[in-house]
């Protein structure tokens, strides 16, 4: 199994990196860009076939160490 | 006194900081991040700056989970004194021994200056040689300094009077324009619950010498080794 993780920053949390980003794109002249927040992806290769216990296994990684849930949430995706 | 300084893949600030407690009279060991256990006898445990693992997913966030980090955590468990600096503040916060994180700088740049901190109080184990509301002239040097944690947990820790140092003017005062990292009600040091872990931005080690600009990062070291 594959799993994606996404990682983003949570509501109301400053994102210098994000804004950074918005302004570049802005210097394009794309229009109609009315925000950026940046974030992380983490693409995982999963030995087994229970999902379940899979997603129990990948919210302790997240939990652990992939987010730091004082500023961001986390996804997880199964294929 | 005797410190223990916890070395990292990508810590670069140990030598300085051992300099600056030798310097205060304290005996150091150096400690390999693989190491489960602190040297006997361990007074104070000294998470060093620099870029452990190379800031990789997040600044400390690898070396907050290194085997060594149990051993610190145990250390500080037993009421032993701990010092984060800089990278070693990130490590402090992504270990869970402080509250809060440290994001990326509001002007997006790397800030390397001259700093001047106020000392929020001088009753505790790491700042007995300053007064209070002193002004101390000490150096940053990073990328995500800002400070932050939710409103609840800014509130305790205010309450509880564990902020160590904030960023100021030469006259004291909490300005915008001294505050350049952005971090919230400026603060540049925090310390846990018990007031025997600290963790700070800047870098008091790097002005314990007359011959590179300035001393008064000395007092915080005089204090811990008095």
């Amino acid at each position: 199994m594959k799993a994606r993780i996404t990682v983003t920053l949570k509501n109301g949390v400053l994102d210098p990196q994000g804004k950074a980003i918005e302004a570049a794109l802005g210097s394009f002249g794309l229009g109609g860009i009315g925000g950026v927040r940046q974030g992380k992806v983490f693409d995982i290769e999963l030995h087994g076939s229970d999902k379940d216990a899979a997603e129990a296994t990948l919210r302790q990684a997240c939990d652990k160490l992939l987010a730091n849930t004082v500023v961001e949430d986390y996804a997880i995706e199964i294929a | 006194m005797r410190a223990a300084v916890v070395v990292f893949p990508g810590s670069n600030r140990e030598a300085d900081v051992a300099r600056a407690l030798r310097l205060a009279g304290a005996d150091v060991v150096k400690v390999w991040h693989t190491e489960t256990a602190l040297p006997a006898g361990t007074d104070l445990a000294v998470l060093p700056g620099g870029f452990s693992y190379g800031d990789y997913l997040r600044c400390g966030a690898i070396a907050g989970r290194a085997a060594a980090m149990d051993a610190v955590r145990a250390h500080a468990a037993r009421g032993g004194l701990v010092l984060g600096i800089c990278n070693g503040f990130q490590i402090l916060c992504e270990s869970g021994l402080l509250p809060g994180v440290l994001m990326r700088n509001v002007n997006r740049r790397f800030i390397c200056h001259r700093q001047l901190l106020r000392v929020e109080r001088a009753d505790t184990r790491f700042t007995s040689a300053y007064a209070k509301d002193q002004v101390i002239d000490v150096c940053v040097a990073h990328g995500e300094g800002n400070y932050f944690a939710d409103p609840d947990t800014i509130a305790r820790i205010e309450g509880e009077g564990r902020v160590a140092f904030r960023y100021c003017d030469a006259s004291g005062v909490l300005t915008v324009d001294a505050n350049r990292n952005g971090s919230l009600n400026s603060i540049a040091g925090i310390y846990s619950e018990r007031l025997n872990v600290l963790g700070l931005m800047p870098h008091p080690e790097n002005f314990v010498e007359d011959l590179v600009g300035g001393t008064d990062g000395r007092g915080l070291f005089a204090s811990l080794a008095a």
